[in-house]
């Protein structure tokens, strides 16, 4: 250990696989100036009112260094709106991670760990759930609820959880039959505390894992149903619905939907990387 | 202290029904150390289960008996009367320290964890009593020791601090299954003088699991021998060992290496039970050591023994050595 102390060793490992994996230092740069772009939306972009704002004087004009994507149809900066649209789906990813969490932690721990009935009853209502495709589902979710951002989420929620209950009850089922759980039992733990004591920790790192691959999917998601307009309505600057509208553009004013496009991909492949990035630091194995 | 009468825990598996233990009576007495022997799968562990109401549904469920534990049967107590009586009346160490400490949190804050629950503690109090306790498991330097994980600690320093949980409230009767068998010998020795020790002085008494016969010697007073989920003989330590009278005990004696023997170079050879635990989904009839048993006669395979006492405290289930 030395003069670095124990956490101070820990960081060294830690940089050490990110430097032997440059894909994992790309997600983490990728997913954290994408953060930072949607947290300071208003403050980055060169025209933030173009958000709404019309000006048909300067219409599709071509990509210039006063408009760096071009404009669109309305004259509004394509740079400006693709980086107010981070802050859309950055939004959107978040609440939907939460409730997600929300409902599946609790539900799925309490499946795995009391097992019975209760698990009977939680997997079946999951399974409800999973029977349909995930995109499906939220697509006549939000086409029942009506078009709208809230209903985005809403709908994208609804297809989310299961898949977090199932990810916690696989975890608490077998970390439910390790020696500690039998020993903290032993000691007149009480169940509640057993389960989010001492099963929910062990946990954390499959989940954090999971939430950093899933944000991309529920951004590709919330995109895939602005596409089809099930999801934010014009003029908001969702990227699904700016490549919805700049596609009848194409080619001629290519610009229009293929710079949406390119922030879908690139943030998405971002919250990829990180992903796999976070399995390697998390992994015992390959930190020795 | 802890009486147990005909405690039936049976588990019910696809396979079948497994009857793990099978009308079990034992008696364990204020400040007694009293072992449980018996191979793997011979129904010990289940037994201190049951007593701790730890039995999972399903598959296992304790189907009958009583389990008088200073008087009270703990079979008709309800599940947070059972919780508030683990850790504090009864407490249990496992056979392996490594696997039974949760990897993710310090020592000290585990052992605050039992502290705070059944002593209405507050943290500092508990912290406090933690490295008390420490300090008394023989832990040289409890403060560091305090903020340590489970892997920063070796297998006979994790069995302490296992120890000092279990014996941080000052339990009525300790559970060890296995305590020592995941250690080595020295180190061992040392944890068995250890709960010896702490136990004479808070006086609790111990329900001692093992396989281990020189263990038993040397630590226990008294002794039951379990097999196929059966008492088939107990009595005190120095009589059963002195007097074994169950054809299965006196195997499992002769079956221990001689000392003398490896010291002196002779190569002697080791005389071993023949066979294997019985399947206990459908155990021999009668007697079930009759198909491994020297001494089995036809009624053994028909009738069931009886435990028989043949001398005061000492109690023998067997057809053919009862006469």
């Amino acid at each position: 250990m030395g003069r670095l102390g124990r956490r101070g060793k820990e960081y060294l490992v830690t940089l050490n696989l990110l430097r032997k994996n440059p894909l994992s230092l790309a997600g983490i740069i990728i997913v954290l100036s994408f953060i930072v772009v949607a947290l300071f939306a208003p403050v980055i972009a060169p025209y933030p009112s173009d958000a709404t704002d019309v000006h048909l004087a300067r219409s599709l004009s071509p990509v210039s260094w006063e408009h760096p994507f071009g404009t669109d149809d309305m004259g509004r900066d394509i740079f400006s709106r693709v980086i107010l649209g981070s802050r859309i789906s950055l939004e959107i990813a978040v609440v939907v991670i939460a409730v997600s969490l929300g409902v599946g932690i609790p539900m799925g721990a309490a499946a795995g760990y009391m097992g019975g009935w209760i698990d009977e009853t939680i997997m079946r209502i999951t399974d409800m759930f999973l029977a349909f495709p995930s995109i499906l589902l939220a697509m006549a979710i939000a086409a029942a609820l009506g078009p709208s951002l809230t209903n985005t989420m809403i709908a994208i929620s609804l297809t989310w959880w299961p898949w977090y209950t199932r990810l916690l009850r696989g975890q608490a089922l077998s970390i439910r039959e390790r020696t500690f759980v039998e020993a903290a039992k032993s000691m007149g733990v009480s169940k509640k505390r057993i389960i989010f004591q001492h099963i929910l920790p062990h946990t954390f790192s499959s989940i954090i894992v999971q939430i950093s691959m899933d944000i991309g999917y529920v951004i590709l998601t919330a995109a895939g149903l602005g596409f089809v307009g099930l999801g934010a309505q014009p003029p908001a600057p969702e990227w699904g619905l700016m490549i919805s509208i700049g596609r009848t553009f194409m080619p001629q004013w290519w610009w229009y939907a293929t710079f949406p496009g390119l922030a879908i991909m690139i943030a998405v492949l971002g919250f990829n990387f990180l992903g796999d990035a976070l399995r390697d630091i998390m992994d015992p194995r390959l930190r020795t | 202290m802890l009486k147990i009468e005909g405690l039936k825990t049976y588990f019910y598996t696809y396979k079948g029904l497994i009857k793990a233990v099978d009308s079990v009576d034992l008696e364990i007495g204020r400040g007694e150390i009293f072992g449980l022997v018996g191979e793997s799968g011979s129904g010990k562990s289940t037994v201190a289960l049951s007593t701790i109401r730890l039995v999972t549904w399903p598959p296992g469920k304790i189907v009958d008996g009583r389990i008088l534990f200073q008087g009270d049967d703990l079979l008709l107590k309800t599940d947070e009367e059972m919780r508030r009586i683990r850790g504090s009346e009864i407490s249990m160490i496992f056979q392996e320290p490594t696997t039974s400490l949760n990897p993710v949190f310090t020592i000290g804050d585990q052992i605050a964890e039992v502290i705070m629950l059944h002593q209405n503690a507050g943290k500092d109090t508990a912290k406090s009593k933690t490295l008390e306790m420490l300090n008394e498991v023989g832990i040289a330097d409890p403060k560091r020791v305090f903020g340590e994980y489970p892997h920063e600690l070796s297998g006979g320093m994790m069995q302490r601090a296992m120890i000092a949980t279990a014996l941080s409230c000052k339990p009525r009767l300790l559970i060890a299954d296995e305590p020592t068998t995941s250690l080595d010998v020295t180190i061992g020795f040392q944890i068995l003088q250890l709960i010896k020790e702490l136990v004479s002085t808070i006086g609790a008494s111990v329900m001692l699991i093992t396989h281990d016969l020189g263990i038993v010697a040397e630590t226990c007073d008294k002794v039951a021998v379990m097999y196929a989920g059966q008492v088939v003989e107990k009595g005190d330590v120095k009589r059963l060992f002195e007097n074994p009278m169950h054809p299965y005990t006196k195997g499992l004696l002769s079956s221990l290496p001689g000392k003398s023997g490896l010291l002196e170079g002779k190569k002697s050879i080791l005389s071993v039970i023949k066979g294997s635990v019985p399947d206990l989904i459908s155990p021999p009839q009668g007697c079930r050591f009759h198909p491994r048993c020297e001494l089995a006669k036809e009624s053994c395979t028909k009738d069931k023994p009886r435990l028989h006492e043949i001398e005061p405290g000492h109690f023998v289930a067997c057809l053919t050595c009862n006469n």
